[in-house]
């Protein structure tokens, strides 16, 4: 079978899925009642008058695991194909990925130790 | 009248195919043919038709959840729930809806317009476009692309980008801590979601959701991937909540701590655009937990040995058309089962704490899923029939 077969179906099921949230916006902008007033446009903060802006200092843990996820992220991604092929591959396969995936799990544990994957 | 012209297009579907099970594109394009298209025409006017129906079958299941959500949720709390709108309250959702529509859309003055608007869009597209690779059937499937299953890992980390840039445009604390954590869960609990996945492709030499189903055929239950990859079951159940924001992980928009998370600038048709996407993803993944460990389509009992049993040939026509709608009806139904143990496992756990929520993720699941991985892969060598050849 030709590996790129049924994307002409991606595509326009693409432009259908797209097709629904911007005829839903479109039907609202429509159908709701318009009146710009001042304070409802005002920020929520549980009724008070905001203080400042969002542009707040947030917790550098969310980078850090961002980072790392990007490290397990491409690993998967390498071994989707691996997966996918094994049953042809047989033994040297296995071995090669059990190199590969240790490789990782000291990265994993080095990341551990290191504290990247502590909150606080 | 339906029932011949059904008939008369699975006799035609068996002429025009091989393979076992109704090919509706086939006796389409065939029909067609004799009506003096092309084929490339015929292909055009059939595309629309399955895309159609299957985002029809998408919201009507996301209505239906919305129902069993409120209707479960009384039972669990010893309400009623709704029951004024429609019989046992049926039409709530669909009120609820309508009264989305007629919301006004307010954009807080210090906030993006166009971030806040791209947004829910960017969540809700990518969780629909899912459902290209969700099989209910040999053939009835909007496309078996090749790489199927990994189409809906790498369109749900859209989602993700989505949520973090509603959160940023809102301009406000909550949506944008709210945003942040429900990025860092996706991404924390995608790996072992893939990792759990590539046990069972790997089981079935295919990235294609029909091959995976086509792998768990033969013997009824018993050749279901849950009994062969009860870890990975398990890793992949609790990812996928974790992926819909449900409690246990519904961290992003923990009201008690941020009101509504990313939500909380939100009204009108964005805010229903963000209730649509969460509900969708809920329903695709309990599909695909189906599909991908439960045998999707199959029936418990191998179809062959029923038909055997009433004296009848697989491939016979009426065999068919039973098979297939069965077949529906199977994955609708274990879906669903999942969806209902979805929301009774909302209404009585707690919600963790997000370092809990971190460590279960990349502490437990990722390593726990490594190991699933390398045990798969060592019992495929160990013993090729079992696990795939």
């Amino acid at each position: 079978m030709f590996v790129l077969s049924g994307y002409d179906a991606f595509l326009g099921f693409l432009l259908i899925s797209a097709a629904v949230p911007v005829l839903a916006l479109v039907a609202n902008k429509v159908l709701s009642p318009k009146s710009r007033q001042g304070e409802r446009e005002l920020t929520y903060e549980s009724g008070m008058e905001p203080m400042g802006g969002a542009w707040i200092q947030f917790n550098i843990r969310y980078y850090m695991f961002a980072l790392v996820f990007v490290v397990f992220d491409v690993e998967t991604v390498f071994l989707y194909p691996w997966a996918v092929a094994f049953h042809r591959l047989g033994l040297l396969a296995f071995i090669e990925a059990l190199i590969f995936i240790s490789i990782l799990v000291v990265a994993l544990a080095y990341a551990w130790r290191k504290g990247a994957l502590e909150w606080s | 009248m339906v029932t011949s012209t059904i008939s008369s297009f699975a006799a035609v579907a068996t002429a025009a195919t091989v393979s076992p099970g109704l090919d509706l594109e086939a006796s389409f394009t065939d029909v067609m043919q004799g009506l003096g298209l092309s084929a490339g025409a015929a292909r055009l006017l059939w595309l629309p038709l399955p895309m159609l129906l299957v985002l029809v079958a998408a919201v009507v299941g996301v209505l239906v959840s919305v129902w069993l959500e409120r209707k479960i949720s009384a039972a669990v709390q010893q309400r009623i729930g709704p029951e004024y709108a429609g019989a046992l309250g049926v039409l709530q959702p669909i009120a609820d809806g309508l009264k989305l529509v007629f919301k006004e859309d307010i954009i807080p003055a210090r906030a993006d317009g166009l971030l806040f608007t791209i947004g829910p869009v960017l969540v809700v597209i990518p969780v629909i476009l899912s459902w290209l690779v969700v099989p209910f059937g040999q053939h009835l499937v909007i496309s078996n692309v090749g790489i199927g299953i990994f189409l809906w890992i790498s369109l749900s980390s859209i989602q993700p980008i989505g949520l973090l840039m509603s959160g940023y445009a809102s301009n406000n604390k909550y949506s944008l801590l709210g945003g942040l954590r429900a990025a860092a869960q996706s991404i924390s609990y995608e790996i072992p979601l893939a990792l759990a996945v590539l046990a069972v492709v790997m089981m079935s030499n295919s990235l294609s959701t029909v091959d995976i189903v086509d792998q768990q055929t033969g013997a009824g239950i018993l050749s279901w991937n849950i009994w062969r990859q009860p870890v990975g079951f398990l890793i992949f159940w609790i990812c996928a909540l974790a992926e819909c924001e449900r409690l246990p992980f519904d961290l992003p928009e923990a009201e008690e701590e941020l009101v509504a998370g990313y939500q909380t600038e939100y009204s009108g048709m964005k805010f229903a655009l963000f209730y649509l996407g969460s509900y969708i993803n809920l329903v695709l993944s309990a599909l695909l937990v189906s599909v991908l460990y439960l045998g999707g389509w199959g029936f418990p009992v191998p179809v062959e040995w029923l038909a055997g049993a009433i004296g009848q040939s697989v491939d016979a026509p009426v065999v068919q058309v039973i098979t297939g709608a069965t077949g529906i009806v199977m994955t609708v139904l274990k879906a669903y089962l999942l969806v209902f143990l979805a929301i009774l496992l909302r209404w009585t756990t707690p919600r963790v704490r997000i370092d809990q929520l971190l460590d279960l993720g990349w502490k437990f699941l990722l390593p726990i899923a490594l190991v699933n991985l390398l045990v798969t892969a060592a019992l495929k060598l160990a013993f090729p029939m079992a696990f795939g050849g």
